[in-house]
């Protein structure tokens, strides 16, 4: 599909997730100006202040921000998922600029003319709206717009914690290995910072000391900025009655919040379930694309109330148990622990399971006749390899993957994210891979998964895992979908999604209807 | 009673900051209609004892009376609106026209629309600039001397019973600075009042002042006439005198 023909296609949801996009910039950057300029005003009033207060608006801006949300995560009323979470992030990032250009422009002002102030009799308060904010005014407009610019940038990763916006299609381009996704996000957040830094240099300009400002320009100004304002307002008020609907619908019994990983798989099961909940009736919120351990914390903190999960990662990277290789007890196990530790319902397993998949290129393996993982061992050397953060960091992951196959990398592994390794692997610049077993790339790309010939990956049967709260209402739905999915019909549907390029919703209502034509 | 003849009068005034005394036991007054120079180099205390009229800044020791009543006592934002104030180069606000300068005092004490405005073209008038031309003009678009022209526009603008001025033909050249001066001179006779005149420049000090302190090191050497001025023994009198007869 052509860039123009995918923008044709998806403009609407191009548009709703810019939307989203400004509301996050828009909300934070204004929580930053609210609390970042009454505090550089505060620093040039009181100067002992300036050291710590700085210093701490400096490190707020040199943690990387996917650890900063990440931090924030568990945090009581502040953290959690969504668009908050996120708001609060960007706005501590926004605040360095805010709050330094607050106290140079105000101190950067000609002693002669605050000296003149104080002489006309000016009382300090006078002095400061009268002279000292509209001479600093330049220099802070100069901050607010580095704010704005940063925080359209760092917003994108606000995808990875539910939060939406533009991230949404760059995270998921990446996850799908989508050239038109990620460049659709990454094209409008770049002409959406640039917009910005235009506009804003432009209303800078305005304020420059001793302007007069043409009637022509004035006009301009005004057509650029109530422009944005337009905009603004509308993203911000469609997005605040989503948010309010929100709030009470969590409140509300009878609605389940559906959640899922940030992976095809996980969406496409998701949607699965959210389709049949609301074929009964039941009304449904998604909360989708959640990153790293976020569906699990969400869960406990009663912001979803159902998800999908495989109960290998759920006995080994929640419950830190050593892996073992029997699924039956890490099923019987991990249902236990669940109802115990977290009042956690698991339900019946969906009858595939996505385990690790030992991946090289499909030309590698046809030539050397490459079968099984021990196959590879021995002429694996020189390869360079490259694993995602998951896979190096778990139990079940890297360690004892290369001992128990007698591996021996003389290149360091590459650590990257996961959708990119298989990227890399397809273009020659990694040899082997850990992908999933269930991927639909994998035929895609011409790929070859090696067979775990010594039993090493633990069981990753998908199952849901749900609130005990709402199991009533999810029980049945689970019944229906005991063992309704085989692994090669999970890897034909996330084929659809990854590499004919259909919408989660549409595959999972097909499959739907086929089950039921097939019943 | 206090004496109303006198406007400013200091009493054992000593100003330090940590060990340094920047001033030291000032003792003098300044009568209605007087014009006082405080001659001296840069350093001698000279605009330290001008800041402590309208308490820029305040002193470490003894007391400064204005109108009979210590500085200390007064509000320190209606000491400042009744003393006017001229700086160096204008010390104009660079984001206000010519006539929000003249008018800012005015402002401060709310006055309407229309008196301002009067008073504003009264007072561009009175420092000779045409109204209709300067009043909408930026401190940029001026040159240095007609900024000066609307520092003491400013200045006056309220009509205050003294005016302080600090240095204000300082950073003119020549030929602008002698014509201000002059008009300066008529100026504040015209207007009669009471001021307090900061300079380093004896030419300066013998045109405009009715009397001149001579100060060195925190003191005041010599408190006179200018025709005394001229007259007297002492080494640095002998020394400014003799810049003037060159």
């Amino acid at each position: 599909m052509s860039f123009f023909d995918f923008l044709k296609q998806n403009w609407p949801e191009l548009l709703t997730l810019t939307r989203e996009h400004i509301f996050l910039v828009f909300l934070s950057t204004g929580a930053a100006i609210v609390i970042g300029v009454p505090l550089g005003i505060l620093l040039t009033r009181i100067k002992s202040l300036q050291t710590p207060i700085l210093g701490f608006a400096n490190i707020m801006q040199t943690v990387p921000s996917l650890a900063l949300f990440g931090l924030l995560i568990p945090i009581p009323f502040i953290g959690g998922i969504g668009a908050r979470t996120a708001i609060i992030a960007l706005a501590l990032y926004a605040l360095l600029p805010v709050i330094r250009n607050t106290v140079s422009g105000i101190l950067g002002i000609d002693p002669k003319i605050r000296e003149a102030a104080v002489a006309m009799g000016m009382t300090d308060w006078q002095r400061l709206k009268m002279v000292e904010l509209p001479l600093a005014m330049p220099v802070m407009l100069t901050g607010i717009r580095i704010a704005v610019v940063i925080s359209v940038g760092v917003a994108t990763v606000a995808a990875a914690v539910g939060a939406g916006g533009l991230g949404t299609y760059i995270f998921r381009g990446l996850r799908q290995n989508d050239n038109n996704l990620l460049l659709a996000g990454a094209l409008a957040s770049a002409s959406l910072a640039l917009l910005c830094d235009f506009a804003l240099g432009q209303f800078e300009k305005s304020y420059e000391i001793g302007v007069r400002q043409s009637s022509q320009r004035k006009f301009l100004m005004l057509c650029v900025s109530s422009l944005l304002v337009i905009i603004i307002a509308a993203g911000s008020i469609s997005n605040f009655k989503s948010e309010i609907l929100n709030s009470e619908i969590v409140t509300e019994s009878r609605r389940i919040v559906v959640g899922s990983k940030d992976f095809t798989e996980s969406i496409v099961l998701a949607e699965i379930l959210a389709q049949m909940l609301e074929e009964k009736g039941v009304a449904v919120t998604r909360q989708f694309e959640l990153g790293g351990n976020l569906a699990h914390e969400s869960l406990l903190s009663k912001q979803i109330d159902v998800y999908p999960e495989y109960t290998g990662t759920a006995y080994t990277a929640i419950l830190k148990h050593q892996p073992i290789t029997d699924p039956q007890a890490v099923y019987d196990q991990t249902k236990n622990e669940y109802a115990e530790k977290f009042k956690l319902t698991v339900s019946p397993p969906l009858g595939f399971s996505n385990d690790f998949a030992i991946l090289v290129r499909g030309d590698i393996a046809r030539k050397n006749t490459l079968k099984t993982i021990s196959d590879a061992a021995p002429m694996a050397r020189d390869w360079q390899a490259g694993f995602g953060q998951d896979f190096m960091s778990r139990a079940d992951g890297y360690a004892g993957f290369t001992k128990t196959y007698g591996f021996n990398f003389t290149k360091q592994p590459r650590e990257m994210d996961l959708s990119l390794t298989y990227r890399a692997l397809q273009s020659g610049e990694l040899d082997i891979i850990a992908g999933n077993s269930t991927d639909g790339l994998i035929a895609a790309l011409d790929l070859c998964q090696l067979a775990d010939d010594k039993h090493y990956f633990p069981p990753y049967q998908a199952v849901f895992i749900a609130r005990q709260d709402v199991a009533e209402t999810l029980n049945d739905t689970f019944e229906k979908l005991k063992n309704a999915i085989s692994t090669d019909e999970m890897r034909r549907l996330n084929y659809e999604v990854d590499g004919n390029k259909r919408t989660p919703k549409d595959v999972a209502a097909e499959w739907l209807r086929k089950i039921k034509l097939a019943n | 009673m206090p004496d109303t003849d006198k406007i400013v009068e200091f009493r054992g005034v000593g100003y330090t900051i940590g060990d340094a005394k920047i001033l030291d036991d000032l003792n003098f007054a300044i009568s209605k209609g007087e014009v006082l120079v405080l001659l001296g180099e840069s350093g001698c205390g000279k605009t330290t004892t001008l800041k402590l009229i309208n308490r820029l800044i305040e002193p470490t020791r003894g007391e400064i009376l204005v109108d009979g009543r210590s500085t200390m006592d007064w509000d320190a934002i209606a000491l400042r609106r009744h003393i006017g104030y001229v700086l160096q180069d204008g010390g104009l606000f660079p984001h206000f026209t010519v006539a929000e300068n003249i008018a800012l005092v005015l402002r401060l004490e709310n006055w309407d629309a229309v008196r301002k405005q009067k008073r504003t073209d009264e007072m561009l008038n009175l420092v000779g600039l045409d109204p209709a031309k300067f009043a909408a003009r930026f401190p940029h678009e001026l040159s240095g001397g007609q900024r000066q022209r609307v520092g003491v526009a400013r200045a006056l603008a309220s009509d205050p019973e003294l005016l302080l001025l600090d240095e204000p033909f300082g950073a003119l050249d020549a030929i602008t600075r002698t014509n201000l001066q002059k008009e300066f001179a008529g100026l504040v006779r015209e207007i009669g009042k009471t001021a307090v005149f900061v300079t380093h420049d004896l030419h300066e000090a013998m045109l405009l002042g009715t009397r001149i302190a001579l100060m060195d090191k925190g003191t005041i050497l010599l408190n006179d006439s200018p025709e005394n001025f001229k007259r007297s023994d002492l080494p640095l009198a002998r020394a400014y005198l003799e810049t003037v007869m060159l």
